[in-house]
């Protein structure tokens, strides 16, 4: 049995950590209702957004952007994946890796090449090593209020891409904030739109779907092509965001999970330490008494 | 009388939802008067109002700094980058802006700052409009 004086460094320790969790679970806590706050308020911008992008699906324009045409056959996909700059978030980031990798594995089995786009730091890295998927484009360190302006770059990255044909389909990878208990790892079709468009019909968004059924186009003021460039790139953008969104807040969300399960677990250890602990300490103790009582009795 | 539903929202915050009989908003080739069963259609927005009329001829005031409006036959449905209902504006911050757009716009030569100065003063131009319509309707 371990001595007495290794179990109390023993538990010192565990203390020292289990103060470590509580602040962090305390941190995130706080930090999750900012982030839910964020989330909720963006909400509306990005539904109304899905909305009007639904319908212009659905208007048999003559002008025709590239994102309006699915391509028949796929060269090459590309994924944004969101995940977290920091660890210490419990099954996260895996769970999200986890439910992308079999469907990257299935393109580059029908010989699709992939291209990833990572935002946050842990995608990065995951990234970087996985073979056989080129890493095109990175944004990390987004804080804890992601600026629309931050993710431009990134975004624009794979719109140019797939404008120049490069890229042929792209998801959009992200946990989804259910509640602070479940976040959903999800995968979305970003481009092309009429992916998106069968996406939202099979999740039957209210409003998306329209009452008339003949050919039907809009007017556009000034012309088609300034319109739906910037439509779209509003939209790609929105997206992109709110999914950010949901995975800043479901960051936090898991965090405090782990970190009170961490603190939970570092209740219970030490708990135990210090049982063993005054074991010892009275095993000691009892053998002392008999060696004094055996040497009383030998004089 | 047959009324339309209209949707307003911005990046922050749902901004105005609910039936209207007309909506006027600027768009980037002018005024639009949109009422119920108007053809669909999709524009950029200018900075500046949204009225909103609603049943009874209430009318609500929005100021917008740029966006998108899209019509549908039974739907308005306004993606704003910035709105604000135009009793919260500010006027000494907007003539604030104007007059920092306007020395920034005389005193720089580079392209882009130009342009920049130039959307702000834009900016603060319609923002000062929507205050000046906002008191007109007051009065009446």
């Amino acid at each position: 049995m371990a001595s007495g004086r290794e179990i109390k460094t023993k538990i010192k320790s565990t203390q020292n950590m289990r103060k470590v969790t509580r602040a962090l679970e305390m941190v995130s806590a706080s930090k999750i209702r900012k982030a839910q706050d964020l989330m909720k308020a963006s909400r509306p911008y990005a539904r109304a957004m899905r909305k009007v992008i639904a319908h212009v699906a659905q208007a048999s324009t003559d002008f025709s952007h590239p994102f309006l045409i699915e391509r028949t056959d796929i060269a090459r996909v590309g994924f944004v994946v969101v995940s977290t700059d920091r660890g210490l978030c419990g099954g996260l980031n895996s769970n999200l890796f986890r439910r992308l990798l079999p469907v990257i594995r299935e393109y580059q089995d029908k010989g699709v090449q992939v291209d990833v786009v990572a935002i946050g730091q842990k995608a990065v890295q995951f990234f970087r090593r996985l073979k056989g998927v080129n890493l095109i484009g990175s944004a990390t360190h987004l804080g804890e209020r992601p600026k629309v302006e931050q993710l431009i770059g990134v975004i624009k990255v794979v719109l140019d891409a797939y404008i120049e044909g490069k890229l042929d389909r792209v998801f959009l990878a992200y946990n989804d904030f259910v509640n602070t208990m479940t976040q959903k790892p999800s995968i979305d079709a970003l481009l092309p739109l009429p992916a998106v468009a069968a996406e939202l019909e099979a999740q039957h968004i209210s409003g998306a779907a329209l009452e008339q059924s003949h050919d039907w186009d809009y007017i556009y003021e000034p012309d088609a092509a300034t319109v739906l460039e910037h439509v779209l790139g509003r939209y790609i953008e929105s997206v992109v965001y709110q999914g950010v969104l949901e995975n800043l807040a479901s960051e936090h969300a898991a965090r405090m999970v782990a970190m009170k399960s961490a603190s939970d677990n570092a209740t219970k250890v030490i708990g135990e330490l210090t049982l063993s602990y005054n074991k010892a300490r009275q095993a000691a103790i009892t053998q002392e008494i008999s060696e004094i009582v055996g040497g009383a009795a030998a004089v | 009388m047959s009324t339309i539903r209209c949707d307003i929202v911005s990046a922050e915050a749902e901004i105005f939802h609910g039936e209207a009989v007309m909506v006027v908003a600027t768009g980037e080739l002018g005024e639009l008067g949109i009422t119920p069963r108007h053809a669909p259609l999709i524009t950029r927005l200018k900075p500046g109002h949204i009225d909103v009329v609603l049943q009874g001829g209430e009318r609500q005031q929005f100021y917008v700094s740029g966006g998108i409006l899209e019509v549908q036959p039974q739907v308005v449905t306004v993606l704003a980058d910035t709105a604000v209902r135009a009793a919260d504006l500010d006027e000494a911050a907007a003539q604030r802006a104007k007059k920092e757009a306007e020395d920034a716009l005389a005193s720089r030569t580079d392209a882009v700052e130009v342009a920049e100065a130039q959307a702000k003063l834009a900016q603060a131009l319609a923002q000062l409009q929507a205050l000046e319509r906002l008191r007109k309707n007051l009065k009446h």
